[in-house]
């Protein structure tokens, strides 16, 4: 092992990972995420997102209910083109 | 486009009394449901539940489980989508569904929001090693499937999920080393920390794992002390041998369907995180959505039945199918009576500031 710790397990984000780029000028999960991919895997965040705020919170010093949180929008869970293309399914 | 009176995500505890009560009163029910079974986290609960009034007391979470699912089964007015889930909720009102390799698309007249919880994660060093669970995973290896996830363990979070999963190990016959609580003192009910204590498990509080130790797997962990400032104390540090480590350090409402819908949100600590605001009925601000069970704010089992009750009648209301006031009021009063008490008082801090 290399004495990682994850942070954004679907992405296998490391917390060094994120905190740089967070020093690098990311201010939101939004800007990580477009940078370095984080909470764009399997889960969208579910697992990782807390997480992450409190290191941009720990950074930058803006509170948690001031802190942007990342868009949401559909799909919730990911979906392959071709399921998500045949319409509807089987309604029996 | 399927059509119905009321579409519910989740068949947990609080979606299927919800279906119960709605289809009782005349409403058409989809319910879509992730897992291949219905019952949500119940079917995981060995335990008896406790509690004066409500009917439910002394049974067994998997128990209770059958129980509605046996009746919501029955319900010809009730169909139920298994292994269909939730995608995405629309500002035309459709919510839509991956469900066998294609998309569920349901138009509802009304909506519920039933998805229950995520559990939370903690950082620290080699937290990926295979052996660190969630205590969710613990409970469904053990409980559902029958499999040990290992021989000793680590348990992290003395609150009632932590207290109650380790007390299930010890049931299973699996070793737990030690449990270790950040805050001060136990979160969860004092008569399964005693229980615990009295089968020589220590709970230390004010402590915090620090590294899993192991190359392939979880060989062993690192915990130390921490100050007021939850800040690791230098020279605390101690070794435990254990090859799995269980964290069970809180849930967060799965509120992202109603993010998408647009429904006023607020954040509540005492709820666990952002929940939406609602009034007394169980109703968003966005007209005909409704909440129960943990997505409206982290509780246990019973409060998501009675929830799912109540949010089921007033759905039915708001569509006109006829509904007896007093029924409304009497749940309502079942719900103050459960929150009542020394333990139902961050719920009822947290209700205030979201209750409109």
């Amino acid at each position: 092992m290399k004495d990682d710790i994850i942070l954004c397990f679907c992405e296998d984000l490391t917390r060094e990972e994120i905190r740089t780029a967070i020093k690098n000028g990311a201010r939101t999960f939004d800007e990580l995420k477009r940078l370095i991919r984080c909470g764009m895997g399997a889960c969208q965040g579910k697992t990782c997102e807390d997480m992450i705020q409190r290191e941009i919170m720990d950074i930058t010093g803006q509170k948690r209910d001031e802190l942007p949180l990342p868009r949401r929008r559909p799909p919730s869970v990911g979906i392959s083109i071709d399921d998500a293309g045949r319409g509807d399914a089987d309604e029996e | 486009m399927l059509e119905t009176d009321l579409a519910i995500v989740g068949a947990g505890p609080a979606g299927l009394a919800a279906a119960l009560e709605a289809a009782n009163r005349g409403s058409n029910v989809i319910i879509l449901e992730r897992d291949e079974w219905l019952g949500g986290q119940l079917i995981k609960q060995t335990h008896q539940f406790f509690g004066s009034k409500n009917e439910f007391a002394g049974m067994r979470g998997v128990d209770i489980a059958s129980h509605f699912t046996e009746l919501v089964e029955q319900e010809k007015k009730i169909k139920v989508f298994k292994g269909a889930t939730a995608l995405g909720y629309y500002e035309d009102g459709v919510l839509t569904a991956a469900y066998k390799r294609g998309m569920l698309k349901i138009k509802p007249r009304t909506l519920l929001i039933a998805a229950g919880a995520l559990e939370k994660m903690i950082p620290f060093i080699n937290n990926d090693l295979p052996g660190v669970y969630g205590a969710g995973a613990v409970q469904t290896l053990m409980n559902v499937y029958g499999i040990a996830p290992g021989e000793r363990v680590l348990m992290v979070g003395a609150g009632n999920i932590g207290l109650i999963v380790s007390y299930q190990l010890m049931q299973a016959g699996i070793e737990v080393e030690a449990i270790i609580e950040a805050a001060p003192q136990v979160g969860g009910y004092w008569v399964h920390a005693s229980k615990i204590r009295r089968m020589g498990v220590p709970i230390k509080t004010r402590h915090t794992i620090l590294k899993a130790r192991g190359t392939r797997e979880v060989e062993g962990a690192q915990i130390c002390e921490i100050d007021e400032n939850w800040d690791p104390l230098p020279g605390t540090e101690k070794e435990v041998s254990v090859d799995t480590i269980c964290l069970a350090v809180g849930l967060s409402p799965m509120v992202e369907l109603l993010w998408q819908a647009g429904c006023q949100m607020q954040l509540s600590p005492h709820l666990g995180g952002y929940v939406p605001v609602r009034n007394g009925n169980l109703e968003t601000t966005v007209e005909g959505v409704f909440i129960a069970g943990d997505v409206a704010g982290i509780e246990e089992a019973t409060s998501a039945i009675l929830e799912g009750q109540l949010a089921g009648l007033a759905a039915a209301q708001k569509i006109g199918f006829e509904v007896e006031e007093e029924k409304i009021q009497s749940i309502k009063a079942n719900l103050k009576t459960l929150r009542a008490g020394p333990v139902g008082e961050h719920i009822r801090q947290g209700l205030a500031g979201v209750e409109r």
